[in-house]
């Protein structure tokens, strides 16, 4: 960057934040903490403030909280111009302009793309449009969602037992409700933590008085005369009557409207390198194009180089604050991405939390606790080494494991703990399915340039 | 010259001002001398071992602790009850633990310390009423010393005739913790032990009491208790009521003196809490970094051996790690000797970390929260007669002795 050009930048620069969620929102407070000075629009397809989507399958859905009362807390003012409601439609990088859905445009200094993912729908379209069938990422799928719920029917059938979908079930139960649960794989959460862990789920599941049945897929859904859905059946050729369908299949990337600008984006997320800032199509880095949330995948250190694309709410926050940080810097002060991936999930009355990449283990070992008693942390271990952890109601212990995964420590543990039953002695197969066969989206996807996972494709340009 | 730090820590003449010693001991993050403790002074190093599940509470995993000066003497073990389970390891903490929290926080008792502030403003009240000859007060007799007792009373379901009675042996426990050197050890531990008994029998009594007709205190609720985790037996139930008891009152004791010391020394703050009682929140939680009532967990032992910073803990060692070092650690708090009540980044040690961080921290913060933000309102102009005030012998558990105060009136 040519001399003063960065102090121009942040006096007078024209900063775009397209995704006006989590990540669009941290930035965006970012910049304005590090002193940009210059106008800064925020782009966003929801008509909403920025507000926060982990309570929507949890205290919405339990009727503990409005689904408009999720609004995310303002670390600080950031002087904004909002284009609330108005999706972005294109990029045109040589004349740095996103352009709009109501054909505005917007002229940009940098930009940040923070579109996330949105829901993936139900694949039969006029299946998809009966009454009674949701799916649950939105405000107002968190609202519509908690009133049909309120109304009392009689059976809920989630499909897919993912994170959502398990704590969609958990609320139904909570509040009383029947639920069946359907799920591809051999078990809840099995994509996200494998199938040791995945069994746990079930048996929690089951206890709570879930109707579980795995290995099945939902072939159709079928509505009565006035279009209100009030059957599914499945690929073992039964029928289940229901008059609520939650689809939780997992999520799509929200890179459509990039296709054609000559920037990486694709069904796999908006590839980025350790900077955030954004590859395009030649897979030459940009300068002025950064990427944050869950529509990034971008490579990191730990893990193989691999490009991890993460639907985590502390990466999203943490990516965007990194994003955030460069965008406003000589590049040897720019920061890299190396958040050390966690989640976490309540359900069933059971706190869940993850570090690192529990889906590379191959190897699982309960160094801690018991799965019988729902309360236990799990070890997992890639080709010797420690490479995620998880715990159920356990989670003060995973600090440690963290360290253990950043300082890749030799695996199995080779040492004692608190608390070691007689089931922590060795380690078990790990049991994730097998990677190429499409389940609900697990929590983490890897691909990129790993020798074992050649299979990057971006998007063509053009229709 | 690093020979003996450990032993001018425990020294009483630097009981007000440890500070520049842990300073000097940072320079050895893992400082160990002869057959004396490993000791550990840095943040990062003491929040790691926190929740480093190598590390055993119980201390029936100590191999030899000749050499470690805060080792007990086994005197606890005169009233026969079993280990609370700040001394226990998962599972049997973690069952404990569990069971006690049911009847005082969340996710089943979301109102129960919410519920005592009326309770607890009666009391601050109460106390500031009565505190006499505005001149001079002892904010620690007067004040500090009263209150937190009285509230752990009212947590536990003692009736209010039977109050009085539990201050005393609270006292003579409290003394045993921070024993007058001048006074004769045996008569010492025999008081201490009378004290223990009795109050062993009367919560005893108590106990059977609220077996037969509970109420809705916590004695009460963890008496009649059985859930999945089961009951607790009449011993482990009287461990832990020992347990609430002694830990949560001297350390509420010297969390509200230190903060009262450290109000007078901050005239500034001191007037900016009387205009904005809500300043309270954050200052509590820097007064947990800047004078931490518990200076130090002398507890730990590893169950093999761990390498600290390139330093070899074997198995079975005795462990010190200085929480109020790593709170005054500059690689990790920003000019950390500075007393600030609105510091942003404040993740500080002061009540632990891990699934041994401070049981009682809600009713803590709430207790020290009122009584601050309340003297603060009340005394007017007042003013430290003694600096740096007399300290209690105990470097752990450090605070001041009395606070003595004058100031020109109590305003209503």
């Amino acid at each position: 960057m040519p001399d003063g050009a960065l102090e121009h930048l942040k006096r007078e620069g024209r900063i775009v934040v397209v995704g006006a969620s989590l990540a669009g929102l941290r930035a965006a407070e970012t910049l304005r903490d590090k002193g940009f000075a210059g106008s800064l629009t925020m782009i966003g397809d929801e008509p909403y403030e920025p507000y926060d989507r982990p309570p929507l399958s949890k205290q919405v859905l339990l009727g503990r909280a409005g689904a408009e009362r999720t609004a995310l807390p303002r670390r600080r003012e950031i002087d904004a111009e909002w284009r609330l409601g108005v999706p972005a439609a294109g990029l045109d990088m040589a004349a740095r302009r996103v352009k709009l859905a109501d054909g505005d445009e917007v002229p940009y200094d940098r930009l940040l793309i923070a579109t996330g993912v949105r829901a993936r729908p139900w694949p039969n379209e006029a299946e998809a449009e009966l009454e009674g069938v949701f799916v649950l990422r939105t405000r107002d799928d968190g609202a519509a969602l908690a009133r049909r719920l309120d109304a009392g029917p009689r059976r809920v059938l989630v499909v897919g037992a993912g994170f959502t979908g398990s704590e969609i079930a958990s609320a139904c139960r909570e509040r009383g409700l029947e639920v069946t649960v359907a799920e591809r794989g051999d078990a809840p959460l099995v994509g996200a933590l494998g199938g040791v862990v995945g069994a746990v789920a079930a048996e929690l599941q089951r206890e709570n008085g879930v109707d579980l049945r795995t290995g099945i897929m939902v072939t159709a859904l079928e509505g009565d005369a006035t279009g209100r859905v009030r059957a599914a059946h499945f690929s073992d050729g039964t029928t289940l009557e229901c008059d609520v369908v939650v689809v939780s299949l997992g999520a799509q990337r929200n890179t459509e409207w990039l296709s054609g600008s000559g920037l990486g984006a694709g069904p796999r997320g908006i590839a980025c390198d350790a900077g955030c800032r954004a590859f395009d199509i030649r897979g030459i880095v940009t300068d002025d194009i950064f990427v944050a949330g869950d529509v990034a995948r971008s490579p990191h250190p730990l893990f193989g180089y691999q490009f991890l694309s993460l639907e985590h709410w502390g990466n999203a926050v943490s990516q965007a604050e990194t994003a955030a940080h460069n965008m406003l810097s000589e590049s040897t002060d720019r920061r890299p991405h190396i958040w050390v991936p966690a989640f976490w999930s309540t359900q069933f009355g059971v706190n869940i939390k993850s570090v690192g990449v529990p889906p590379m283990g191959t190897e699982i070992m309960i160094t801690q606790g018991s799965r019988a008693e729902r309360r236990f942390t799990g070890v997992y271990g890639y080709q010797g080494r420690v490479i995620g952890a998880v715990t159920f109601d356990n989670c003060r212990w995973l600090q440690f494991y963290q360290q253990q995964i950043e300082a890749t420590a030799p695996f199995p543990p080779p040492f004692p703990t608190v608390d070691r039953r007689p089931e922590g002695q060795k380690a078990l197969p790990a049991d994730f399915p097998d990677p190429s066969l499409p389940t609900h989206g697990p929590t983490i996807t890897l691909s990129g340039y790993s020798p074992a996972d050649r299979r990057m494709t971006f998007t063509p340009a053009g229709h | 010259m690093k020979h003996g730090i450990l032993t001018d820590i425990l020294d009483y003449s630097n009981r007000a001002n440890p500070y520049p010693l842990y300073e000097e001991l940072r320079k050895t993050p893992v400082f160990h001398d002869g057959d004396g403790p490993y000791v550990i002074s840095t943040y990062f190093d003491i929040q790691s071992l926190l929740h480093d599940p190598r590390l055993s509470s119980d201390a029936r995993n100590l191999a030899a602790t000749a050499g470690d000066p805060l080792a007990e003497s086994g005197e606890e073990g005169a009233a026969a009850l079993p280990p609370s389970f700040l001394k226990l390891d998962p599972p049997e903490h973690d069952r404990l633990r569990r069971m006690t929290n049911r009847p005082f926080g969340p996710p089943h008792s979301p109102h129960r310390i919410d519920g005592m502030r009326d309770d607890l403003r009666g009391i601050v009240t109460g106390l500031i009423d009565n505190l006499g000859d505005p001149g001079r007060i002892d904010l620690v007799d007067q004040f500090s010393y009263p209150f937190p007792v009285t509230m752990i009373c009212r947590l536990l379901g003692v009736p209010r005739e039977d109050e009085a009675r539990f201050h005393v042996w609270a006292d003579t426990l409290a003394a045993s913790l921070d024993p007058d050197p001048d006074s004769d050890p045996t008569e010492r531990d025999k008081t201490t032990h009378d004290a223990r008994m009795e109050l062993g029998m009367y919560l005893a009594g108590l106990i059977e009491e609220r077996r037969k007709d509970p109420k809705d205190d916590m004695l009460s609720q963890l008496a009649v208790a059985h859930g999945e985790d089961g009951s607790m037996s009449t011993m482990e139930l009287l461990s832990t009521a020992a347990l609430l008891l002694i830990a949560g009152h001297e350390t509420t004791v010297n969390l509200i003196t230190n903060g009262m010391l450290t109000l007078l020394r901050h005239p500034d703050v001191l007037r900016q809490l009387r205009e904005t009682p809500g300043l309270a929140v954050p200052l509590v939680e820097e007064l947990l970094r800047f004078e931490p009532p518990v200076q130090l967990l002398p507890q730990r032992t590893p169950l093999v051996d761990i390498e600290v910073r390139g330093v070899t803990i074997p198995k079975g060692s005795s462990m010190w790690l200085i929480l109020a070092s790593g709170n005054r650690d500059p690689h990790r708090f920003e000019d950390p000797d500075r007393f600030d009540p609105y510091r942003k980044d404040i993740q500080h040690l002061g009540l632990g970390s891990g699934i041994h961080s401070c049981f009682g921290a809600p009713l803590a913060r709430l207790e020290a929260q009122l009584a601050l933000s309340e003297l603060a309102r009340r005394l007017e102009n007042p003013q430290l007669i003694e600096d740096p005030p007399p300290y209690r012998q105990n470097a752990v558990l450090r605070g001041p002795r009395h606070l003595y105060v004058t100031c020109d009136g109590i305003r209503s």
